[in-house]
């Protein structure tokens, strides 16, 4: 347990020392929210149909965005070697990586969820079931990311990459979340797809740090 | 039986014994696909709904059980390689990638031609048609992994933990994207003939599907045995089988 707040304490430090690493994806959300009535004219209703569906999308982009620092910096400056041969289980390590990072990167997006909301049109109700799919839906996308992460964390530029591999795996937290706002526009109830997203992340929290544990083995082999 | 697996898993004995059963498989493919091209496209009479072009089913459907399959191979030999770091595995995970994409590609492609006269639309956005193009996704991904990393060993490792994670997303996502269709645009286009298919279709059916199985299992003998003398090359069984051929 120790280990886990040394890491998170330092990782969240780390972030707050350059406020630039976590204020971008926000803005690049922002930007990029902002894009779609522009390119698809700010008729009300239009707005209202699409909006959770760009949001979740823009949220799948600004995630992979930064995944991509997850394990850079530390396999850079040697610390992810040091992790291979501390005493800990490798899988807890990078489960307490992943928090850190949602904490960072997942939870300020949550936060600025109403704020978007607001400004795609949406209603209150509509908000704060978004803020619940965000919830549930983006560990899932720091989990499985880390995968994708620890594979590509050798690569020079693995962004693109990286995208690859791994956006196809996000499609049903997509298909989830964006249901459960359609149903809860329509004003019915949404729990299922909650219950649904939180199975993924229940499986995705037991399987994906292991998964992840053995993909950074390889790399750093 | 474990022995002889074992023996046949070393390279020079795969390498051999692959050369002794490529023709066997290619000839077997040849036929079994001569002879399901002619029951399907001239035995099997014409569908009382689709006429004469559902007959693209006897290519479509066995390509996209192929494709299935052969991530399903992949994911096997990728756990192998992965537990017994056995050589023999990897290669055929590696070599079989390609074909499986070039299944699915078939299957999205002879896809839209059905759907074209019979829905009126090249493509549908359909829970089958979707699951599809998303398993070409992870195909590519797989791809481009593999041709990321230049230590063909590790490349190996890293593509077979994809794989299987790639393995367990496949029934969510597939699950997901049933469900969003449905949800949608309701199961109005998904309805193909009806669920009984009659003998004289399901014969040329069944012949296609083993003739495909067999030229996937001789295109990836190929490819592996390629592959098996490019990683091999500087064994002594390389250079003797070299020596003995000049």
């Amino acid at each position: 347990m120790l280990i886990a707040n040394a890491i998170v304490t330092r990782d969240l430090t780390l972030a707050l020392r350059r406020r630039s690493r976590v204020l971008q994806p926000l803005i690049f959300t922002l930007i990029c929210v902002s894009l779609f009535p522009l390119a698809l004219g700010a008729e009300v209703n239009l707005m209202k149909r699409i909006a959770p569906g760009v949001f979740w999308v823009i949220a799948l982009l600004s995630t992979q965005l930064t995944l991509e620092n997850l394990f850079q910096s530390d396999y850079e400056d040697g610390s992810l070697e040091q992790w291979l041969l501390a005493p800990y289980s490798l899988p807890l390590l990078i489960a307490t990586k992943v928090l850190a990072h949602w904490l960072i990167s997942a939870l300020p997006l949550i936060l600025m969820a109403p704020l978007i909301g607001v400004l795609l049109g949406m209603s209150a109700p509509i908000i704060y079931a978004l803020m619940l799919t965000l919830l549930l839906g983006t560990p899932v996308l720091s989990l499985v990311g880390a995968i994708g992460a620890a594979l590509t964390v050798t690569q020079r530029r693995g962004g693109v990459l990286l995208s690859l591999l791994v956006l196809p795996l996000y499609i049903p937290v997509l298909i989830f979340a964006t249901t459960a706002l359609e149903q809860a526009a329509a004003g019915l109830s949404y729990a299922p797809h909650l219950y649904l997203l939180g199975a993924l992340a229940t499986l995705a929290l037991t399987l994906a740090p292991f998964a992840a544990a053995a993909a950074l083995r390889i790399a750093l082999e | 039986m474990f022995n002889l697996l074992h023996r046949l898993s070393s390279p020079p004995s795969f390498f051999a014994f692959a050369g002794r059963a490529l023709p066997w498989l290619l000839g077997g493919a040849l036929l079994l696909i001569a002879a399901g091209c002619y029951q399907g496209l001239v035995v099997a009479p014409a569908d009382y709904q689709q006429g004469d072009s559902y007959r693209i089913m006897f290519v479509h459907v066995p390509s996209a059980w192929m494709s299935l399959f052969i991530y399903m191979v992949m994911a096997a030999a990728g756990a192998i390689a992965l537990v017994w770091r056995i050589k023999l595995a990897e290669v055929i995970a590696s070599a079989s990638a390609p074909i499986g994409a070039s299944f699915t590609f078939l299957t999205l492609v002879t896809g839209a031609l059905w759907g074209k006269p019979m829905w009126g639309a090249w493509w549908v956005w359909d829970a089958r048609l979707t699951s599809e193009l998303i398993l070409l996704f992870l195909y590519l991904g797989y791809m481009g992994l593999e041709s990321a990393i230049p230590d063909k060993r590790s490349a190996a490792r890293a593509t077979a933990i994809l794989a299987l994670v790639g393995s367990v997303n496949i029934p969510i996502i597939h699950f997901s994207v049933e469900w969003w269709n449905t949800l949608h645009q309701g199961a109005t286009v998904t309805k193909l003939g009806a669920p009984s298919i009659h003998p004289s279709m399901l014969l040329p059916l069944l012949l296609m599907a083993v003739g495909f199985k067999l030229f996937y299992f001789a295109n990836l003998l190929v490819r592996a045995r390629c592959q098996m003398l490019e990683r091999e090359q500087r064994s002594h069984w390389v250079s003797t089988l070299i020596k003995e051929a000049a």
